[in-house]
């Protein structure tokens, strides 16, 4: 209900969204879906749209605009289908190491190609035993002159396979503990790299999710990005940033499941009269989209708040993640509960805003983790 | 570096057209103008074309001025000029009058290696356009091609038929209509060049420009006439046949054989 004020570009960058959304995605989402298929033609087209350059610097071939840009392309992808909007945010998530601590010459090899979609990014920080708890990772990258040798495993990657270009955070130093991690370039075809399985999901079906093992995976030693030891601190940093685009992943599905159920609200009738005239229907829906749009403007709030300099957003922004994908939770939950049986069906799309909405409250950092964070910088705001 | 010449039109979207009961003729002002959905092909194929021989791109159009739109929407897919072909002597031209606007202004543009068109459009759907040009051109045309590519200095174009694939081979200059399924995929435009064709204007070419001969123009120019332009009303006629299961059969075959459906 609210409308936000968008500038010309920002205009063309939605209408564009949509065009792609009703043309690449919105005839395919549920087949996708129900054959959990991973389709290259709506990245394509996110790519031939210049897409994936939003944040890219323009001397690098990308737009130069930012977070709040990603928020609302983010957003609008993830009302036609949260899948492809998570190959595509994923890919900001791998490329936002290299965008934040690269040095000139990895910049200038790897940003303009990933500013014109040709390769896509991956960030690979989770192994089996390291989830919340990412202090425990244990993949090792040992100097050896010129190279550096990576051994482990990461799991649950989101693009792997279909990424070039993967950020894994190793233990240089396994004394050192949290400052004994660094961060690396992997590329796909790495000596010593391999691409696991790819998983089976609940939801997100239209995205890529596998293991990555490195077996003695040999890598020159330019592709540790800042300093060894700064492993966590590019995760952790990368993460802040991206966490608003999870926030927005969250808006578009959420969104996409009210409207549908408040259509159907309007147009079932039982007991001689719509159903949204049953105050425990309607009432409903006003909380719905309350929650929508408190969910938005602490997000696009968020977005503007990085954008507009700011250096100290890990609690803003752990916020924006966790209000905004417990929202789209609760939002998709009642979606089905207002269509009944038919929100229970599969061959409707509600089920599947569900199922997508529920990962968002686990990835880019658990809920939990978010409000440790939250709770964590509480403390710097007011004591 | 190649030069291809892509000519493309604006339709009325499907859906949007309302015929004025007593004149029969479309009411334009309630119309709403989209690129012919079959000229993305031929856009599609132009921009694969320069992406692998390095070519530049100019697309034309015959239309009043509210089609700039639809030109920069094609800009918008990496088209390096636009060309806007209008003036009153061109309304109510048919296709041959249409074709020999368009041969005037490729003329005009030579020297050019490949003339690009979609396979019909989706209101007329005459698909004489491509042939047309082509003939005033003098120019070999191709029709219904799904791929076009260089070897040595030949163009070799493959389209299918009935029995499978055909492979044409060209020495010159040639016009060719693109196949609707060349490609399972369309490129969409690119927000970079939405954002730069909104400070570009087309050339804009009138007749004389082109130097058209007027009797050639239009509707004078046109040998054919739509007549009438109506929706076509499909009626359902229904008889409802009555009785038992056996009766309603025996019935049924009388009516087959009436309608000389059945021979028994």
């Amino acid at each position: 209900m609210l409308i936000y004020p968008l500038t010309d570009s920002q205009k063309l960058l939605l209408d564009l969204i949509k065009q792609i959304g009703e043309e690449y995605i919105k005839p395919y989402a549920l087949e996708w879906d129900e054959k959990e298929i991973y389709d290259e033609k709506p990245i394509k087209a996110l790519a031939h749209a210049d897409l994936f350059g939003i944040i890219i610097p323009e001397e690098y071939g990308g737009l130069g605009w930012g977070s709040f840009e990603m928020c609302l392309a983010v957003e609008y992808l993830s009302y036609y289908c949260a899948g492809v909007s998570t190959t595509y945010a994923a890919s900001f998530l791998g490329c936002y190491p290299i965008l934040l601590f690269g040095n000139k010459e990895q910049k200038a090899k790897y940003l303009p190609f990933i500013a014109t979609g040709e390769k896509l990014c991956a960030f690979a920080l989770t192994e089996p035993q390291a989830g919340s708890d990412a202090f425990a990772i244990k993949t090792t990258a040992k100097k050896e002159g010129d190279y550096y040798i990576l051994n482990g495993m990461k799991q649950w990657i989101t693009n792997g396979g279909i990424a070039d270009i993967y950020i894994v955070i190793a233990m240089t130093d396994p004394a050192k503990g949290a400052r004994g991690a660094s961060a690396f370039i992997v590329e796909k075809d790495d000596p010593g790299f391999s691409i696991g399985k790819k998983e089976k999901k609940l939801g997100l079906r239209a995205s890529v999710t596998t293991e990555l093992f490195f077996d003695d995976c040999k890598i020159p030693r330019d592709r540790l990005l800042a300093k060894e030891g700064m492993g966590f601190i590019v995760a952790l940093k990368t993460l802040d940033y991206a966490r608003c685009g999870a926030g927005a992943q969250a808006l578009g599905i959420a969104q996409a499941a009210m409207e549908v159920a408040l259509k159907h609200a309007t147009s079932r009738v039982q007991f001689g009269q719509p159903i949204y005239n049953f105050q425990a229907v309607s009432h409903t829906f006003a909380e719905m989209a309350m929650k929508i749009e408190a969910s938005r403007a602490l997000v696009y709030n968020v977005a503007k708040y990085i954008d507009s300099g700011a250096k100290d957003f890990s609690g803003a922004s752990s916020m924006a993640k966790c209000l905004a994908t417990d929202t789209a939770m609760w939002v998709t939950e009642r979606a089905i509960q207002m269509m009944g049986g038919y929100g229970y069906m599969r061959d409707y799309p509600v089920q599947k805003y569900f199922r997508d909405a529920k990962c968002l409250q686990i990835y880019e950092g658990t809920n939990e983790i978010q409000k440790n964070v939250i709770a964590r910088e509480l403390l710097k705001y007011y004591k | 570096m190649e030069k291809i010449i892509v000519c493309i039109k604006g339709v009325p979207k499907p859906g949007t057209v309302k015929v004025d009961p007593e004149t029969h003729t479309l009411k334009r002002e309630s119309m709403e103008l989209i690129l012919n959905p079959n000229d993305r092909p031929a856009l599609e194929m132009a921009i694969r074309l320069k992406e692998k021989y390095r070519a530049e791109i100019t697309i034309i159009s015959m239309g009043p001025p509210n089609i700039i739109p639809l030109l920069k929407q094609a800009y918008a897919l990496g088209i390096d000029q636009m060309i806007l072909l209008s003036d009153r002597a061109f309304a109510g031209a048919d296709t041959l009058a249409t074709s020999y606007v368009l041969a005037r202004a490729i003329e005009k543009l030579s020297p050019f290696s490949i003339v690009l068109m979609g396979l019909k459009s989706i209101d007329g759907e005459t698909a004489q356009v491509p042939s047309e040009t082509a003939g005033l051109l003098g120019l070999p045309s191709l029709i219904n091609i799904k791929e076009l590519k260089k070897e040595d200095d030949k163009w070799i174009a493959i389209r299918e038929n009935e029995y499978g694939e055909e492979e044409i081979e060209v020495e010159s200059s040639l016009l060719a209509s693109v196949s609707p399924q060349a490609f399972d995929y369309l490129r969409p435009p690119s927000l970079k060049r939405l954002i730069e064709v909104k400070e570009k204007e087309p050339l804009i070419w009138t007749a004389s420009d082109i130097q058209a001969e007027p009797e050639k123009l239009g509707l004078k120019g046109s040998p054919t006439q739509v007549v009438d332009v109506f929706e076509k009303k499909l009626e359902m006629k229904g008889t409802i046949l009555e009785g038992e299961p056996q009766e309603l059969v025996e019935k049924f075959i009388e009516v087959l054989k009436e309608k000389e459906i059945i021979k028994i």
